[in-house]
């Protein structure tokens, strides 16, 4: 069973989230913030990230920079979800080394759809 | 099924068929009702089989193409069978010049995926000829234009920010080279004849099965008729000419593709009758 941590500081968008993750059969983990995300990391690195932007504490920006600093046995699948839809926060997440970015709102097809496309699904 | 009875059910599935070649099975009707939902809402009306009564009225002229255009099933996305296309492509993408067919096209996604990957591979970019029954699904592939649930299904991020930009509402639509390698046009694979000329590389995918046998054996023959002797034609997972065409043969050539049975009008060409 392949694993992703949910980092997003809304429960609601993590319930939705966690729904169509448990239904695609992964394992999942939550983080409300970059900081627990990276906590969790340190501690088991999952398959996949679903990354928020905006959020308090540190940013889901702060906390990819932070994660390409940590040492890994090996790296996890990032895959940005958020409402910064824009054609300049999508390149800033590429040039950060995002591996795939979904465009909130989004449904399960979508995002079953970036999972296959960075071979975690 | 609650809406729809069965003598509304064959109103529709006769026009479909009668205008498409396209069936609906007896156990999927609740189809119709799906389908036809937001033209429903559209006439302000009720129930599906009020549809059919206007329908068989005939007042709306326009309506029965409005019909065959919400039966047909347009389920699609960008790089579907990912893998397989690329192969396709791989396969005639050294040819110069090349043409490409994309029957049943539907509203541009296939034929877009395909333009990007010729475009990438950095070869000559084909003429890709796009086709679909459906009046509609060419008029929105024209346009290149999709929303942010059309354009994050099978897209890689990275090739939706090299072949697309921001558009209004949401939207995104594609580049200029894309489009311009890209000719749609409405075509019917039952009535119409195919486009003029022959093809290296003609796509129909997930349709055959729409057909009764013996349509998709014409279907079958006419595509095997617009190929290039030397060409390839890529179905989709579970459809075959095997068994359904004495045209067509799997290709030794490249894994997953069909190509013409040689004929003796070919000899002059490519086949040299070993």
């Amino acid at each position: 069973m392949k694993t992703c941590l949910i980092v997003d500081d809304s429960k609601v968008i993590r319930k939705v989230a966690r729904h169509i993750l448990e239904a695609l059969d992964f394992s999942v983990s939550e983080a409300g913030d970059g900081r627990e995300a990276l906590t969790h990391c340190r501690q088991t690195v999952p398959d996949v990230i679903l990354l928020d932007w905006n959020m308090p504490v540190m940013s889901g920006m702060e906390f990819l920079r932070a994660l390409g600093e940590e040492p890994m046995p090996r790296r996890p699948k990032v895959v940005f979800c958020t409402t910064e839809n824009g054609m300049a926060h999508i390149r800033a997440a590429i040039e950060a080394g995002a591996d795939e970015y979904v465009m909130k709102p989004f449904d399960r097809e979508t995002l079953h759809s970036k999972l296959q496309i960075v071979g975690v699904a | 099924m609650a809406g729809i009875d069965s003598g509304s059910a064959r109103v529709f599935a006769a026009l479909l068929e009668a205008r498409t070649g396209q069936r609906i099975a007896v156990g999927r009707s609740w189809r119709f009702e799906a389908a036809l939902g937001p033209l429903l809402q559209a006439h302000s009306l009720d129930r599906v089989d009020q549809l059919a009564a206007r329908l068989i009225e005939g007042k709306d002229k326009q309506l029965a193409d409005r019909i065959v255009d919400a039966l047909l099933n347009q389920e699609t996305s960008f790089f579907r069978d990912a893998g397989v296309i690329e192969g396709a492509v791989e396969a005639v993408a050294d040819r110069a010049p090349l043409r490409v067919w994309c029957a049943a096209c539907a509203t541009g996604q296939e034929p877009l995926s395909l333009a990007m990957l010729f475009a990438e591979a950095g070869g000559t970019m084909p003429e890709i000829v796009a086709t679909d029954v459906s009046s509609a699904a060419i008029s929105r592939a024209r346009e290149g234009t999709y929303s942010q649930f059309e354009i994050q299904r099978g897209l890689p991020v990275r090739r939706m920010v090299s072949w697309f930009e921001p558009a209004a509402d949401n939207h995104w639509r594609a580049s200029a080279t894309l489009l311009g390698a890209i000719h749609y046009r409405r075509h019917n694979l039952i009535a119409d004849v195919p486009p003029i000329g022959e093809f290296d590389l003609i796509l129909c995918r997930n349709l055959l099965f729409y057909f009764a046998p013996h349509q998709r054996e014409q279907v079958l023959a006419r595509l095997a008729g617009a190929l290039k002797p030397d060409g390839f034609l890529l179905l989709g997972a579970g459809e075959t000419v095997i068994g359904q065409s004495e045209r067509l043969r799997p290709s030794a050539r490249a894994r997953g593709l069909y190509e013409r049975v040689p004929d003796p009008a070919d000899s002059n060409r490519v086949y040299t009758g070993r």
